[in-house]
């Protein structure tokens, strides 16, 4: 049995309904357990307690990539092989990865405030936050515009795979640019092998908890977009016959 | 492809075909920004680089609904498609006419609107030469925009949102070039990587917009 | 030589198919015409036949380049008169015969006026006379007649027997008798696809992969 067997939404949905539930309590005991966890570490001395929004700045960072790195993939199925359900959970994953990029500049902002002395910076790492925020909305907004579901699904795929190349390309541009203006401001908390254990070990459990939050509303969303597929499908059978 | 360039041009200059108007936007919004951020030369002369890209960049966006929604309305689209020309070549076609009708208008005017904002001295060559090599990019980018939306209602502030983020990288190399040349510095690498971002454009994108259109022609 | 083939052929529109088995095929000097109730699929299945949607089923055997297309709009430029719209397009195509195809469609004293300047029975027969130009064998008409009136209906009929005596092909989707009585008649009605999906066919879009 090959992987493509889950590409019939039927299949999709009984499989997807087995795990759901799993993965919808590893992602509740992960998430809490990890932000609890995280809140009760000690202070940070030099950065103090707003070290523990690190917590939550981090993992829904790393989602709103993988989201955009998800939604590539599943166009490109959609668009190599036609099966429905991928551009469906490509839909599906846009919104997630819109509101965990939006996390993660929120916290971002949160935590530069009391750190850099301003709740905005135009740091290369944000700004291109900012823009990935900017494709998701385009993203999104095209899939609502277009009324046609073949039509939204092959346009979204191709802005999609012409987004993801900007994106990078402007990930880039930006780092060249604001070197340019002046010294990096780059605070780079990401890098694991500076912090200590006591941090590290809290985050990788949240991280896990969001990955796997991720992937619990994907899931529920790609259910809910085939329902509605389906609901659809059987008006326009009736209204034609 | 040069039947359908020179028709573009002909419709574009005739009565109603809008030439000269984003050249009348980019003037608007060059005698604007000294109205909000004052009159003095040295603050004009600090933003002049961004404001003049900032500035052609929504010029161009201007005209980009027009490139394929008036073929798409009176049919002349489907006839296209069905013709021997590939569509690809109708991209291409239809984005070089969008950009003898916008961008080069832009590039020849961009010095006398760098006066008006005071651009220091030796910018003026590098502001031609980074317009020049980036406009170009503005109006492919542009058409795949308008392919990826030409059926839509409502689609040209659609097709704002989605061009506008793919114009950063173009945006910040141009304005960049324009910055260090402005200031004596050495222009070169920016501009350099401004070449790179429009021949790779040229290249590649007139595919996906080929592609769009193809959808929303069926 | 065969002209255009067509076998087994489903069309959709909006993800679900509205005709499906069609077999027919043109033969030079053989004109078709399509008949059918509003909505059953006409003009689906022309915009397949002329290439710009994909069947779903079946194959359609004809030269891709040897197909004209004439939808319910014209592709006039109402700023260009009427013989740079025929030119554009002659050179688009890489045909010939503007002043011919101006003659038969009865458009030579109006040839300098420009297109916004026509009337709706006007703007048709220059649209209709686009097709001479593009040098195509097979016309893909789809209601060609509306607003032309009685006379300019005789015009049309005879620049389609010229194309057909030529040995070129027409298919016509089109409600009136336009007296041409040498043409097969198709009625589309018995080709409705049924409700339910049959056969292991690739899906048609969403409404039927998820139907």
């Amino acid at each position: 049995m090959s992987i493509w067997e889950y590409a019939n939404p039927v299949k999709f949905m009984r499989a997807s309904g087995a795990v759901l539930p799993w993965v919808v309590g590893g992602a509740a005991i992960c998430t809490l357990g990890g932000l609890i966890w995280g809140f009760l570490t000690p202070d940070d001395f030099k950065q103090g307690s707003t070290v523990k929004i690190l917590f939550l700045h981090v993992p829904a960072a790393l989602m709103a990539i993988n989201c955009w790195m998800m939604m590539l993939v599943a166009s490109l199925i959609w668009i190599v092989r036609r099966h429905h359900v991928s551009a469906l959970a490509a839909k599906a994953a846009a919104p997630v990865g819109a509101v965990m990029t939006l996390i993660a500049l929120i916290t971002g902002a949160v935590w530069g405030q009391p750190m850099w002395g301003t709740w905005w910076e135009w740091d290369p790492r944000l700004t291109s936050f900012l823009i990935l925020f900017l494709f998701y909305l385009g993203y999104i907004a095209l899939w609502e515009a277009v009324e046609d579901p073949d039509s939204a699904a092959d346009l979204t795929g191709v802005l999609c795979l012409v987004g993801s190349v900007f994106a990078l390309l402007s990930r880039y541009a930006v780092l060249f640019w604001n070197q340019g203006l002046h010294q990096g401001a780059s605070l780079s908390v990401a890098s694991g092998e500076r912090m200590s254990a006591t941090y590290r070990y809290p985050l990788y459990l949240a991280m896990l908890g969001f990955f796997l939050l991720t992937v619990a509303l994907i899931l529920i969303r790609t259910r809910t977009e085939i329902r509605r597929r389906r609901l659809a499908a059987l008006l326009a059978r009736e209204n034609r016959a | 492809m040069k039947a359908l360039l020179i028709r573009d041009l002909r419709l574009a200059t005739r009565a109603g075909g809008g030439f000269g108007l984003a050249l009348a936007f980019f003037l608007i919004v060059c005698t604007l920004v000294p109205f909000g951020v004052g009159p003095q030369g040295g603050t004009l002369a600090l933003i002049a680089p961004g404001i003049l890209w900032v500035g052609a960049l929504l010029s161009c966006l201007l005209s980009l609904d027009r490139i394929f929604a008036l073929d798409h309305e009176d049919g002349s689209l489907d006839l296209l498609a069905t013709a021997p020309l590939p569509l690809e070549g109708v991209v291409a076609s239809k984005a070089l006419a969008h950009w003898l009708t916008t961008g080069l208008p832009l590039v020849l005017a961009a010095p006398v609107f760098g006066i008006l904002l005071h651009l220091p001295g030796p910018g003026y060559v590098w502001l031609v030469l980074s317009l020049a090599l980036g406009t170009p990019a503005l109006s492919v980018l542009g058409a795949f925009g308008a392919a990826v939306t030409v059926g839509l209602r409502r689609g040209g502030l659609l097709l704002s949102l989605l061009v506008l983020p793919l114009y950063i990288p173009t945006l910040i190399f141009g304005a960049e070039a324009v910055r260090r040349g402005a200031a004596g510095l050495d222009p070169w690498t920016p501009l350099v990587f401004l070449a790179a971002i429009t021949l790779a454009v040229l290249a590649l994108v007139p595919f996906a917009a080929a592609s769009a259109l193809r959808v929303n022609l069926r | 030589m065969t002209l255009l083939s067509v076998s087994g052929l489903a069309v959709a529109r909006g993800g679900l198919r509205t005709l499906e088995n069609l077999n027919f095929t043109l033969e030079p000097g053989q004109a078709l015409i399509l008949r059918g109730p509003n909505g059953l699929g006409k003009t689906t299945l022309l915009r397949t036949l002329a290439g710009l949607q994909p069947a779903v089923d079946g194959q359609i055997a004809a030269d891709p380049d040897s197909t004209a297309y004439a939808a319910h709009a014209d592709g006039l430029k109402s700023a260009l008169t009427v013989t740079e719209n025929l030119r554009f397009w002659a050179e688009v195509f890489g045909g010939d015969g503007i002043d011919q195809a101006l003659s038969l469609m009865n458009l030579t004293e109006l040839a300098a006026r420009p297109a916004h300047a026509l009337s709706a029975g006007q703007k048709r027969r220059l649209g209709l006379a686009r097709l001479m130009v593009t040098g195509r064998a097979v016309w893909l008409m789809d209601e060609p007649t509306v607003s032309l009136d009685a006379a300019s209906v005789g015009l049309f009929v005879q620049m389609v027997r010229g194309h057909l005596a030529a040995g070129g092909g027409a298919v016509i989707a089109t409600h009136i008798d336009l007296g041409l009585a040498e043409a097969r008649v198709l009625d589309l009605t018995p080709f409705k696809a049924a409700a339910t999906r049959s056969g292991t066919g690739r899906a048609a879009g969403f409404n039927e992969a998820f139907g």
